[in-house]
């Protein structure tokens, strides 16, 4: 198969910060004015996808990322930006940027990695920032009054590192969380504080037979990880969705 | 260089195709794995971008941006559809 071009009809629009969050010493949550949204040419927005940033230099270079979207259909849009230390996007967004600046966006982008609020029981594991794609589908299931069961669980490397705390700490109906700190706990720390692995998953997922949907999103080695945990546990292929972001990639 | 997955490339994707194609399925055409193409292993560090097979490793996709132009490679790709 091959072909050319044809005329792109995603478009770019300019987005105004109107709100940033800092949610950990290293990753901050950006709100967004957008004049139009879902943006031109992108279907409705659904829980769990992505948009693309545009930034321009003075110079005129450009640089391009995607970041989840961490608000759920409806709320105004919001991604939250983990600063990678040789990131050429990232340090930008999370240290310099000021509520009123503007750049580039364009989406909502993804059909695979997204949940709609009816499929379950829902499962979700999250390492680091990948919880943000996550937050979203809890925040549609909360908004849409889902019913669907679900649970989290989030891995990260020490309390202060975990994003959205608070959000996560208020219980919600049909909702469990389950936390793992891998590198340092906090005195009197009762829940895991190892890497996530097949025990863990078997203590926290339910079993395949009630064909749960799985959605895994981290780093790719956490992804590979999980996604290969859950198939030696029987569930199917068709049932884990993952999203992985590598070394120097977006989110 | 690690690669991304090709949800990351869904934006790129939506103006050369016009439409969604993270869920679209393809098949490669060298091992004859099938995956969405959400799942592909995309590597963009150099001039272009080259979407590859997460089984065999093979080509499945190589776009190259010059302008406005995309040039999009997709014979890697046995069969590309829902």
């Amino acid at each position: 198969m091959a072909g050319t071009a044809v005329r792109g009809r995603l478009t770019w629009q300019v987005a105004t910060v109107s709100a940033v969050t800092d949610e950990t010493p290293a990753v901050r949550t950006i709100s967004l004015d957008l004049p139009d949204w879902p943006g031109p040419g992108a279907g409705p927005q659904r829980a769990g996808q992505h948009l693309d940033v545009r930034l321009t230099a003075e110079d005129g270079y450009q640089a391009e990322r995607e970041y989840s979207i961490a608000s759920a259909p409806g709320e105004p849009v919001a991604i939250t930006v983990e600063r990678l230390a040789d990131g050429e996007v990232s340090p930008y967004l999370t240290e310099e940027l000021r509520q009123g600046d503007q750049f580039e966006v364009r989406g909502p982008v993804g059909g695979y990695f997204v949940w709609d609020g009816d499929d379950g029981p829902l499962l979700l594991v999250a390492g680091g920032s990948g919880i943000a794609p996550l937050r979203a589908m809890l925040r549609h299931r909360r908004r849409t009054g889902s019913t669907v069961q679900a649970r989290l669980l989030y891995s990260s490397r020490t309390w202060q590192d975990v994003i959205y705390r608070a959000e996560l700490s208020v219980p919600a109906d049909g909702l469990e969380v389950f936390h793992t700190l891998t590198r340092q706990q906090p005195p009197g720390w009762t829940g895991y504080a190892r890497r996530v692995d097949a025990q863990m998953l078997t203590e926290v997922a339910w079993p395949a037979a009630d064909d749960p949907v799985v959605y895994v999103c981290g780093p790719t080695s956490f992804v590979e990880t999980v996604a290969g945990a859950l198939t030696s546990l029987g569930y199917p292929a068709r049932r884990i969705r993952t999203e992985r972001f590598g070394a120097t990639g977006g989110q | 260089m690690e690669p991304v997955d090709g949800n990351a490339i869904g934006g790129l994707l939506i103006e050369i195709f016009g439409t969604e194609m993270t869920n679209v399925r393809g098949t490669c055409a060298a091992c004859n794995a099938t995956g969405p193409v959400a799942s592909f292993a995309v590597y963009r560090s150099g001039p272009g971008i080259v979407a590859r097979c997460r089984a065999c490793d093979g080509e499945l996709m190589v776009l190259v941006r010059r302008q406005a132009i995309t040039c999009v490679d997709l014979r890697g790709l046995a069969r590309l559809g829902k």
